[in-house]
């Protein structure tokens, strides 16, 4: 199919790009790879009268370490970030994510800041980015602020960026060599999205839990951190009772997806069974 | 909306609304029909091409991104009616039978030939996830990639 | 030695890999129109108005059709397939609908404009007025009194109702040790080839020729119905196929777009384009399966069947589609006992009307879900009656054999389905597997075991029989071999190849009678003004009836040639060996000429005997004294999770008989391309509809076309048992893979469940399906 007719705007700095999105406002749309954006324009499900390509914003695309964090900027594609050997040295489970993402060609197309500004509830970045407790930097002509990403996702499709903002780069903490990280994916069959997905960032003093995060994708309308889970097992000495005790737990008192191809009671089940698998992998039993 | 871009070696200034898509560029402004389209999801990769050295779904890049861009399409593998390797293989070990999905599993073998050094038969069913392929069951395409692996 | 039997390496894949291919979507002809239809978002509901003004002025419309504007010029399109003494209901289908949209996708207007991208924006300026009604989906639904009518005429919707009826069915249930019984439903699947449907239509007024260019497994079966349709007379039509990307079925059917099309084309004289998009294809192109069979067994205790007994509710969709009555009944019911030596039959299909797209032949068409309905029923009986599934199977399997008549009438034309068992169990080595599983069993790891014994019907078909059951249409094949002035050669087949390499198959064929290289033979297919009638490629004929043309069309050349080498070496034919493609005189081999030479000879004509015509070539009309049956043994293993549902595969191993193999090399692809048909049918395809009508996988995003990652390596082997319907020996091998490996992963994974007392499960098994089996059965008391 052929998308709605649009008009098209192909700004060569990231002021001019904000500038074009602050005059646009709603009526414009950023298009960074388009791997999302194009499938629905092409349906027709999403028409702009205004495409903003910040493809061509070459000075968004990097993944270099600063302050103790990783910064990668929002056009790099998912495949950069899957083959970069600083990510797999500092943050292996990044680049298994990413690896996990779609296809080889979605991937060389796609990008890291599009994909968490496009927050797909299923999409594979982002429960582990909760885990990693990233940060995106929001850019607007109006300055720069920095958000949390457990406070980007607000629904699906849906983020606390404002209209005028554009997501420029993502920092993402160099993780504590003690903490190891774990992330499992139950793929939909059509599509490689996540019907469940699940990241568990795991710190052990001995037998006890010194620190842990667990978050899950695939299940409400936004990725999730699971603080209470957390807090049930932090300071406690880790055991198969306990883990699967707190894990009865998951997805209680929430609206989960249901759909045809797996209800909400499955999704809970898988939910638990990745939570209990990734708490052993990572405890090293 | 003017674009101008390398297709096959070939330069190409073209003018054309700002939503056409690559795929339509490449088949109905250049007539390169050998790059087909087989859905509207982006999921069976019939339409990929090689974009700036990368296998890219050419229904889900709009003409304007491949502004500048070198593009390899199927009609670009064989040189001087030589055939590429991964299009040996896929003669040799009969990688294609009704030849619709054809041409994009062979853009994105070229591109694992040249760029990944472990095709074990797992690690190629998985760098197949994004080209569907109703008629061969997928195991001599395997097959055929791997061939092609062994002549580059 | 000769070429055919040899992995010849197909001459159709130059163009294929260089792009060169020419697919429907690649023609573009000057003036050329884009057509996109408007589609019913409903299942069901009365058209109360439609308002085409605002499309019609959009700029570059050129028309906008709907139903009025048709009526009177065109007819509804027919079914070919009329099951005699079924009652079958009259329901024919309106190129747009009438009235009153019956599923959702139903074309109500079509939209023609200079491009593509007008013709897309005109079609959401279309406002359609709907009175919404009631919708059923599900065909043991739609029978009951009540329920919403799809045809107001068809009383509890059933179109149609066949019963076959073989052996005392009395005495072999009054004499039975168990009755087995079991409801399945196979789930609603479709063919999806990778290559959407079209058509361009281009007409022609000062000849009145409409040319009709179709993504179609055959060409003369449109051209027919198409003249049908359109009131044109059928020399004034030419259909012709471009490459085709794949069909299993799908492209079968005489679709009403490729109608309304060429009434556009004709109407507007200027061509029109139509190219479906993946999204179209799910609401409106053919489905398939969606059979629920209520299956009874009459078993003795040592796992003997005496009889079969039961019903079916075949779900047709909302209208009949080209042969769908047929694929309910006839392609179904008649193989249903399999190779299994059962002598008492009774059994029941019904064709039902629901709100859904029309189904038709998928990869099997009928014979998949027999097979599917019988194989799992050996699985549930064995375990019933705590018997080895292989040992049930090897008590019932019919004995080694040529022309076997079974109780529903068919005569399977050979067998030995103990030899492929056998081979199978053995390399597999069944023992170790059943071993293996019992040692995981006690570390709660699930491994399942399926076995399947398969069998097909093929060869499609001695046309008086099929037309004895109904189908409005000849199953007889064509071929024309002509031997041009240089020697090289044309075949002329009324067969018309998708993907399945005929054209490298038939050169084999022709070459090693002929004498002459392959890369001088050439197929022509497809083209209605260039390929004598015949009746296209489906139900694996493309071997066993169109090569069979083709190998006797062969011979009358080298018949022909003989005789001309012997007039023109002066000698009798006796006198005349024929090596490599030379005739030599046996009593002076200096004294030699080459085919080629008596092609040169035979066109120029100069010097022929007395009343001999000139050129050489052959034509012949092949009707097969009979069906081919190839059959096989698969086996599966998987491993279930059973926390999670997923299934792993640790082998899956095929043994086919199809009878002599042309060529090994294209045999595997289509046997391995078969099994992930139905692998994918099995565990990831599924077409859903909602209980209103609403289809909820109307894209890739949702219908899970099996991707190389979610299938198994493929382990292939033969036996071979030569059919004797044709001189070749051969019995087809397109289907049998689909039809096999779906209910074999089927008992595979339902085998990996009965410990916790799981005898059967509905397809699709997915994840969830099957971990909420588990959970069930664990409440009801299953250990594990």
């Amino acid at each position: 199919m052929i998308p709605a007719t649009f008009e098209c705007y192909r700004p060569k700095t990231v002021d001019e790009a904000l500038s074009l999105i602050s005059q646009y406002k709603d009526e414009a749309k950023v298009l960074a790879g388009g791997q999302s954006l194009i499938p629905m324009m092409k349906l027709r499900f999403a028409r702009y009268p205004v495409i903003i390509d910040i493809g061509g914003l070459d000075e968004l695309r990097f993944i270099k370490e600063e302050d103790g964090k990783i910064k990668i900027g929002a056009l790099t594609k998912h495949r950069e970030v899957e083959k970069s050997e600083l990510i797999s040295s500092k943050i292996p489970v990044l680049s298994y994510c990413a690896s996990e993402i779609a296809d080889i060609q979605v991937r060389n197309m796609g990008t890291i800041g599009g994909s968490l500004a496009h927050a797909d509830p299923s999409a594979d970045f982002p429960p582990v980015m909760l885990v990693l407790e990233a940060d995106v930097v929001a850019k607007s002509q109006n300055g720069e602020r920095t958000i949390s990403v457990k406070d980007l996702f607000v629904s699906v499709f849906e983020t606390s960026l404002k209209e005028d903002e554009l997501l420029t780069e993502v920092q993402i903490p160099i993780p504590d060599n003690n903490m190891k990280f774990g992330y499992k994916k139950f793929p939909h069959p059509a599509t490689g999205f996540a019907v469940v997905n699940c990241a568990v960032g795991l710190k052990m003093n001995g037998n006890t839990v010194e620190d842990i995060r667990v978050a899950f994708g695939g299940m409400t309308t936004s990725p999730y951190r699971d603080y209470e889970l957390e807090e049930k097992l932090k300071g406690k000495e880790l055991n198969d009772s306990l883990i699967e005790e707190v894990s009865d737990s998951i997805g209680e008192g929430k609206d989960i997806i249901s759909d045809y191809y797996a209800d909400a009671d499955y999704r809970k089940h898988v939910a638990k069974t990745f939570f209990k698998r990734l708490a052993n992998e990572l405890r090293g039993s | 909306m003017e674009i101008s871009l390398t297709v096959n070696g070939e330069k190409h200034t073209v003018d054309v609304p700002p939503n056409t898509l690559l795929v339509y560029l490449l088949r109905e402004v250049l007539n390169l029909t050998g790059t087909h389209i087989g859905c509207d999801t982006s999921s069976c990769g019939a339409c990929t091409v090689i974009m700036n050295g990368k296998a890219v779904k050419s229904c889900t890049v709009f003409a304007f991104q491949a502004d500048g861009a070198e593009i390899i399409t199927v009609e670009g593998l064989a040189k001087n009616g030589e055939l590429h390797p991964v299009q040996e293989g896929f003669m040799e070990k009969h990688g294609l039978q009704c030849g619709f999905c054809t041409p994009g599993m062979l853009v994105l073998a070229y591109e694992l030939v040249n760029t990944e050094e472990d095709l074990s038969e797992e690690k190629l069913r998985k760098a197949l996830k994004g080209n569907l392929c109703r008629c061969t069951g997928y195991q001599k395409i395997v097959e055929a990639i791997q061939y092609a692996k062994e002549k580059v | 030695m000769g070429v055919v039997g040899q992995p010849v390496k197909r001459k159709e894949d130059r163009r294929l890999i260089t792009g060169y291919g020419e697919f429907l979507e690649d023609i573009k002809l000057p003036g050329m129109l884009y057509a996109v239809f408007v589609r019913s978002p409903l299942a069901h509901g009365k058209i109360v108005s439609i308002d085409t003004s605002e499309a019609e002025n959009y700029p570059g419309v050129v028309a906008v059709f709907t139903a009025k504007d048709l009526e009177g010029k065109v007819n509804d399109n027919p079914v070919a397939w009329i099951v005699p003494d079924s009652n079958q209901a009259d329901v024919k289908r309106p190129l747009l609908a009438r009235d009153k949209v019956r599923f959702m996708g139903e074309p109500v207007a079509v939209v023609i404009a200079e491009s593509r991208q007008a013709a897309y924006d005109a079609a959401e300026l279309v406002y359609v007025d709907y009175e919404d009604l009631p919708a059923v989906v599900q065909a043991d639904e739609a029978v009951k009194d009540g329920a919403p009518l799809v045809h107001e005429h068809v009383p509890n919707n059933i179109a149609l109702k066949w019963h076959v009826k073989g052996g005392d069915v009395e005495k072999a249930f009054s004499e039975a040790d168990r009755i087995i019984k079991q409801r399945i439903h196979i789930h609603r699947a479709a063919p999806v080839p990778l290559e959407p449907r079209g058509a361009v239509a281009k007409y022609n007024p000062g000849k009145d020729k409409l040319t009709v260019w179709v993504t179609t497994q055959n060409a003369h079966i449109h051209r027919f119905l198409l003249s049908v349709i359109l009131n044109e007379p059928e020399h004034k039509i030419r259909v012709i196929t471009p490459d085709v990307g794949g069909g299993f079925g799908a492209k079968i059917p005489v679709y009403i777009e490729e109608a309304v099309v060429s009434f556009a084309a004709m109407q507007l004289k200027r061509p029109v384009k139509w190219v479906e998009t993946r999204s179209e294809h799910f609401v409106s192109s053919i489905h398939g399966r969606d059979f629920i069979g209520e299956l009874e067994f009459a078993v003795k205790n040592d796992g003997k069947i005496l009889g079969i007994r039961g019903k079916n509710y075949g779900n047709l969709g909302a209208y009949y589609s080209t042969i769908s009555p047929g694929c309910v009944t006839v392609l179904h019911g008649l193989i249903l006992p399999g190779t299994y030596d059962i002598q008492a039959f009774d059994y029941e299909m019904y064709g039902v009307f629901t709100n859904t797209a029309p189904t038709d032949a998928d990869r099997g068409a009928g014979r998949p879900e027999a097979l599917f309905f019988l194989e799992r029923m050996v699985d549930i009986i064995a375990q019933e009656l705590g018997l080895d599934p292989v040992e049930v199977r090897k008590k019932n399997l019919l004995p080694p054999g040529e022309n076997i008549k079974t109780v529903t009438g068919l005569v399977y034309d050979s067998a030995d389905y103990q030899k492929a068992m056998n081979k199978a169990l053995e390399i597999a080595d069944y023992e170790g597997l059943r071993k293996q599983q019992e040692e995981l069993r006690k570390e709660c790891r699930y491994i399942g075991i399926g076995v399947v014994s398969h069998i097909d019907i093929c060869g499609f078909a001695p046309s008086k029989v099929v037309g004895a059951v109904g189908l409005q249409a000849g199953q007889w094949e064509s071929a024309i071999v002509r031997v041009h002035p240089t020697g090289k050669v044309t075949i002329v087949s009324g067969a018309s190849p998708h993907g399945q390499g005929s054209d490298t198959t038939y050169s084999q064929i022709v070459s090693d009678i002929l004498g002459i290289p392959i890369e001088d033979i050439e197929l022509v297919y497809g083209d209605t003004d260039a390929v004598q009638m015949g009746w296209g490629t489906y139900g694996s004929r493309g071997a066993a009836t169109g090569g069979t043309a083709v190998a006797k069309a062969a011979k009358k050349v080298f018949e022909k040639a003989k005789m001309l080498a012997a007039h023109f070496l002066e000698t009798e034919e006796e006198n005349l060996e024929f090596k490599d493609g030379v005739f030599i005189r046996k009593d002076n081999p200096e004294k030699k000429i080459t085919i080629q030479d008596v092609a040169l000879q035979a066109n120029v004509a100069w010097n022929l005997p007395e009343g001999v015509e000139p050129g050489l070539e052959a034509e012949v009309f092949y009707d097969p004294s009979n069906f081919t049956y190839p059959f096989g043994t698969h086996i599966c293993v998987v491993e279930v999770d059973p926390e999670t549902g997923q299934v792993d595969f640790l082998k899956y191993l095929a043994v086919d008989d199809a009878g002599n193999i042309l060529n090994p090399l294209l045999a595997d692809g289509q046997v391995q391309g078969g099994i992930v048909h139905g692998i994918g049918h099995s565990m990831y395809e599924a077409i859903v509809y909602s209980e209103d009508g609403q289809l909820l996988t109307g894209s890739f995003n949702e219908y899970a076309l099996p991707k190389a990652h979610l299938v198994p390596h493929i382990e292939n082997h033969y036996t071979i048992t030569p059919s004797n319907v044709n001189e070749l020996g051969v019995k087809g091998i397109g289907e049998a893979g689909a039809i096999a490996a779906q209910v074999c992963v089927a008992n595979a994974i339902i085998d990996a469940l009965k410990p916790f007392g799981i005898k059967h499960l509905d397809s699709p098994y997915t994840p969830a399906r099957i971990w909420k089996a588990i959970q069930e059965a664990k409440q009801n008391g299953g250990n594990a």
